[in-house]
């Protein structure tokens, strides 16, 4: 049950990662490696100012401010000055891993005494746990603290989720996204298609800040290293999300991502419970987004083939 | 009124690729005028359209649109004043948003875009009355992914966006050739409708004599990044598609022979 709570809680912070790497990869096509660092970025302001004696809404927030930049930086790279996409996410990224590092002071910062939003959700779930901590959940105990992080996560995915959904229905929302479908035609409707792309990739970077920071908060400490493969991470999710909804329809494919994250954060702990080498997580996450990535066109030929032998037979 | 005055463009300079599309071109285009653009392949017929419409800088020259020099305005801010259909029916729609959400950004073509709702209330109404117009059975689609249309439908469409707010200008890069001989009737049809109702000026690049011959009221050939010819009034509307393919014959024999040749036995004999 702590398991599946646990798995469920991350789940829901790194949905708000899923939603920013859908942003970026399915509404822009832009593969952004800059996320990588923004996960780190967002983790090491928010726990550098929780410990400076800043309250955690303002950590949080100034976190995910510093996502923004980052993120606008890559875009600014990559539309005044050229670069390639890709180009341009990594050299933020590597830039990044220095400025973290600075910021951090240390490559793994604890966040120690310093009250996140951690504490308080921990105060709640005190009020309604027995004194082991525990509450009764389908006639079995369960951590109380695991359930509220896992409440709380899921409610603010959720409201970041319907907030996005309504951006991305407003005039200049729906223009990002005609960006990505269509830059040319954005243009010749007479709206700068390199503003629009900095824009969402500074939208992108936000919300993966902000799951690094919600995540450190959660897991008490900011890592240098917790960045790396976050970018496949985000991805797993929203192709999991897209086979769930099956539907192309905007708000589907949100909240699609949301229930990817979930599942395929999910997914692990059940694998890792039965006796996957932690060491080979991120070697199996990248199998699985490619397979993920290249079997619907295998299926398809597949498919037709046999299809094609039939017929001739 | 459009002037184009002195424009040259040469595009890879420098290098064996370099292509002189442009080549000191003079035009100016009278309010209301709808001026068909014809010219063999590479007579940079086109490649005129995408300088005005700002897709890349001219080497020399000027351009002005009414009273504004738009030489170094970017492509984007001409959108404004300007209004494109390209030849490609999947260029100037967005093929994952609906069909309102794509008119509905059109209807916003150079004005800011805040974080009002792309469709408020009454705004599909409009739309819908925009569509039904076309006369193509389309306003029962408003919900559709444009992307599953036939390029006639997108092209049709584009057509809609890019006159619902009224252009100064009308840009029209040869969209009907993508499409089947039907569609691409229905669509030039269309196009003289809109252009003739709301009295726009604008320019249609063809490969068809038969539009060319058939649609507005002045006809301008290109060769080699020059005007070669220019017809209006009695003489635009006296012109037979015979005429123009017999243009295009001479063109093409003087091709065979050197332009220095050329010039010296049209300076001895003529």
């Amino acid at each position: 049950m702590s398991l599946l709570l646990g798995a469920l809680g991350i789940g829901s912070v790194l949905a708000l990662l899923a939603l920013g790497i859908f942003v970026s990869f399915r509404i822009f096509a832009f593969p952004d490696m800059t996320a990588e660092g923004s996960v780190t970025l967002g983790a090491a302001v928010a726990v550098a100012m929780l410990v400076g004696g800043h309250d955690p809404v303002t950590a949080t927030v100034a976190a995910t401010v510093a996502g923004a930049l980052a993120g606008a930086l890559t875009g600014v790279l990559h539309t005044r000055f050229r670069l390639n996409g890709l180009l341009a996410g990594i050299l933020v990224m590597t830039a990044l891993y220095s400025i973290n590092l600075h910021i951090m002071g240390r490559s793994n910062l604890p966040l120690g005494d310093a009250p996140g939003f951690a504490r308080w959700i921990g105060n709640i779930s005190a009020r309604f746990a027995d004194a082991d901590g525990s509450v009764e959940l389908f006639g079995r105990a369960a951590s109380a603290l695991d359930l509220f992080m896992f409440v709380f996560a899921a409610l603010f995915a959720g409201l970041v989720c319907g907030l996005l959904h309504l951006f991305f229905h407003t005039e200049i929302g729906a223009a990002m996204r005609a960006t990505g479908d269509n830059p040319q035609m954005i243009r010749a409707l007479g709206s700068n298609d390199g503003f629009l792309i900095t824009a969402g990739l500074a939208l992108s970077n936000a919300l993966v800040a902000l799951a690094g920071a919600l995540l450190a908060q959660y897991q008490g400490f900011a890592d240098l290293q917790m960045g790396i493969g976050m970018l496949v991470w985000g991805l797993a999710s929203v192709i999991i999300g897209e086979s769930l909804t099956g539907s192309n329809k905007f708000g589907y494919l949100l909240i699609g991502a949301i229930l990817g994250s979930v599942l395929f954060r999910l997914l692990v702990a059940v694998a890792l419970r039965w006796g996957l080498d932690p060491a080979d997580l991120k070697l199996v996450t990248a199998l699985f987004v490619l397979i993920a990535l290249v079997a619907p066109g295998y299926v398809g030929k597949l498919r037709a083939r046999l299809a094609g032998g039939a017929a001739h037979a | 009124m459009l002037e184009i005055q002195g424009v040259s463009k040469t595009f890879h300079a420098g290098t064996v690729n370099e292509v002189r599309s442009l080549r000191d071109v003079n035009l100016s285009i009278d309010d209301g005028s709808f001026v068909v653009v014809i010219g063999t392949n590479g007579s940079g017929k086109s490649t005129l359209l995408n300088a005005v419409a700002g897709t890349f800088f001219v080497d020399t020259g000027v351009i002005r649109l009414g009273e504004t020099d738009l030489t170094s305005w970017p492509e984007h801010r001409r959108a404004a004043l300007i209004g494109r259909v390209f030849q490609n029916p999947f260029s100037g729609t967005a093929p994952n948003l609906t069909v309102a959400e794509n008119l509905a950004l059109a209807e916003r073509r150079g004005l800011r875009r805040g974080i009002g709702r792309l469709l408020p209330g009454g705004a599909r109404e409009r739309i819908q009355a925009g569509i039904k117009e076309l006369g193509m059975g389309l306003e029962g689609r408003l919900d559709n992914a444009i992307g599953s249309l036939s390029g006639g439908q997108r092209q049709a469409l584009t057509l809609l966006m890019a006159t619902t707010l009224r252009p100064q200008l009308l840009l029209l890069d040869e969209h009907t050739a993508a499409l089947d001989p039907r569609s691409a009737d229905q669509i030039v049809r269309i196009t003289d409708r809109i252009i003739a109702r709301d009295g726009l000026t604008a320019m249609m690049v063809t490969h068809s004599m038969q539009q060319a011959v058939t649609y507005g009221d002045r006809l301008v050939m290109m060769h080699r990044g020059q005007v070669v010819l220019d017809l209006r009034g009695a003489e635009k509307r006296r012109l037979r598609p015979e005429d123009l393919l017999q243009r295009f014959e001479e063109l093409r024999r003087s091709d065979l022979v050197d332009p220095a040749v050329a010039d010296m036995l049209r300076r001895r004999y003529v």
